[in-house]
């Protein structure tokens, strides 16, 4: 047996990654499906070790400023939060993209609307992909669908959010959170020094040193013209996103009769939903998004227009099938299936879905 | 291989923890593992149930409602769960406080008198070893051994002299199960 694989929760998981990346700071507010993130980085210690501050903050609201403030000074810092919490802080998601600064943002989804329950949802997609705060943003929105991505994501949005100077949101579920399979954790990075971070981040507030020009960090800007620029220049590093950055997995696509599209753990059940039609003679493929946004449209468009219809099953009352919809350009039927509430579908709920509203419709 | 499993019972019998032996057993033979707990206020003292796949290949879903075998360790998830086992499976029920006992004939059904035996043992923390020792003597999924060292793996080692306790109380589930 390979040492190197441990058995853990997705929670757990995305908390040692943190530290392996050679995180600087957490601030964070417990709530389920995602305490076990705060309660490993409790266990481990870090800042005996890699000196990485691990901080419970009063709210939600002082967690995503205290981000705000890390990023502004170049360091790699993030929050982690479920549903309700993360409507607390919009307002700082808004700030920070408007204010160009690196962030790692985590929400595991939880029931809504409300307070809800604390079992597995997907309703946050839009508040996640369109925008939930105010102002023309975009976060980078990666959906992990198992432990090891949940690992992996990590280092790959703090690099994407440092590249970009954007925000990246790792939108996972109770049910990825919760889950224990086996990972293998990166390996474990120094934090940055001084100097590196102001290499790596020459627009960081970190005190000047040979007198450089005045770095400022602000999402204010009252000058109408200046703030129409720099909406352009928001605008023209997501066209850049959308045209570098989409990830997705294709399974099984090449000779399929129908298509799912599905993200996250809706995307894990549907493979089971897969394996069996599979076995009743049904081709059906997967178009797994692993970025929500940028969303892929392009895979989807192409295999949508050569299956008999796609069907869209989602842990929310009909979000991500909208940008389904628009990928396909409505050329194809497409379906709907949800559980919701924080209720999860078996496999052969969408396989009986999948034949009520496509084959034999 | 393959083998889907649900285990169910009150909250605090340890439902959870012999799902993650299990887990962890599995990983010991470098088998793909899938462990799925309920985390909701019920395993505050209500009902807990847990998901547990081992397979040779990838795993899709977590989550099932069809199971290889499910371990029910009270009436109610007796109810819940008797109906979800698929034909040709396997369902392992504890005997004790059992007043409806499971119907099914296309089946296999065994009881286990585990919480019986834990009082005779006068140690009702053998109680799941007992119970995961009467699921590996049903489906060797895994091997002693690998549970062994599973609990070596994940026990801090001030716990390894209970080790040869948790091996003798496998043993005992192993003769105790009655079809």
């Amino acid at each position: 047996m390979n040492d190197k694989v441990l058995l853990m929760k997705g929670n757990e998981a995305l908390a040692m990654a943190a530290i392996r990346y050679g995180a600087d700071g957490y601030f964070g507010y417990p709530i389920t499906p995602q305490s076990e993130v705060l309660e490993k980085l409790e266990e481990e210690m870090p800042w005996e070790t890699t000196g990485m501050v691990v901080l419970q903050a009063e709210s939600e609201v002082a967690a995503i400023n205290m981000v705000y403030a890390g990023a502004s000074c170049g360091k790699a810092v993030f929050t982690s939060t479920s549903s309700p919490g993360f409507s607390l802080m919009q307002e700082g998601m808004s700030y920070m993209c408007a204010s160009e600064v690196p962030a790692l943002v985590i929400n595991v989804m939880r029931g809504g609307p409300g307070l809800g329950t604390i079992h597995p949802s997907q309703a946050d997609y839009f508040q996640a992909c369109k925008g939930g705060g105010h102002g023309d943003y975009h976060p980078i929105v990666l959906a992990p669908a198992s432990v090891q991505e949940m690992a992996d994501f990590v280092a790959l949005g703090w690099d994407l959010a440092f590249k970009y100077r954007a925000v990246s949101l790792i939108l996972a579920d109770g049910l990825v959170g919760q889950m224990m399979e086996k990972v293998i954790l990166p390996e474990q990075r120094p934090r940055r020094t001084e100097e590196e971070i102001r290499k790596q981040c020459p627009w960081a507030v970190m005190g000047r040193k040979d007198m450089r020009p005045k770095n400022i960090i602000t999402s204010l800007e009252l000058d109408d013209d200046k703030m129409e620029a720099n909406n352009h220049r928001f605008q023209a590093t997501y066209r850049e996103i959308e045209k570098n950055e989409v990830r997705f997995e294709l399974v099984d696509t090449d000779d399929c009769d129908y298509l799912i599209v599905a993200f996250g753990s809706m995307a894990r059940i549907a493979m089971k939903t897969m394996e069996m039609a599979r076995e009743e003679g049904i081709k059906v493929g997967l178009v797994r998004p692993i970025t929500l946004w940028p969303f892929p449209v392009q895979p989807i468009a192409e295999i949508g227009k050569r299956v008999k219809g796609i069907l869209v099953p989602e842990l929310a009352a009909g979000q991500l099938i909208e940008d389904v919809k628009l990928a396909v350009e409505c050329k194809v039927p497409v379906a709907h299936f949800d559980r919701l509430g924080g209720n999860v579908p078996s496999p052969d709920e969408i396989l009986n879905a999948l034949k009520k509203e496509l084959i034999n419709a | 291989m393959k083998a889907e499993i649900i285990i169910a019972g009150f909250g605090g019998q340890g439902v959870l923890s012999m799902g993650k032996t299990l887990a962890y057993s599995g990983l010991m033979e470098d088998k793909e593992v899938t462990w799925l707990p309920s985390y909701g206020p019920e395993q505050r003292g209500g009902t807990a149930n847990v998901t547990v796949i081992l397979s040779d290949e990838r795993i899709s879903s977590p989550t099932l409602d069809a199971y290889d075998m499910a371990v029910v360790l009270n009436q109610q998830s007796l109810d819940k769960f008797e109906s979800k086992v698929k034909p040709g499976g396997a369902l392992i029920y504890d005997s004790y406080g059992i007043h409806q006992p499971p119907t099914r004939t296309d089946i296999r059904v065994y009881r286990i008198d585990a919480t019986e035996a834990t009082i005779q043992m006068n140690n009702s923390k053998t109680f799941n070893m007992i119970v995961l020792g009467a699921i590996l003597k049903v489906n060797p999924m895994v091997t002693i051994e690998s549970v062994l060292k599973g609990l070596k793996k994940t026990l801090p080692e001030r716990h390894w002299h209970l080790l040869p306790l948790n091996e003798e109380a496998l043993k005992k589930g192993m003769t105790l199960i009655k079809e």
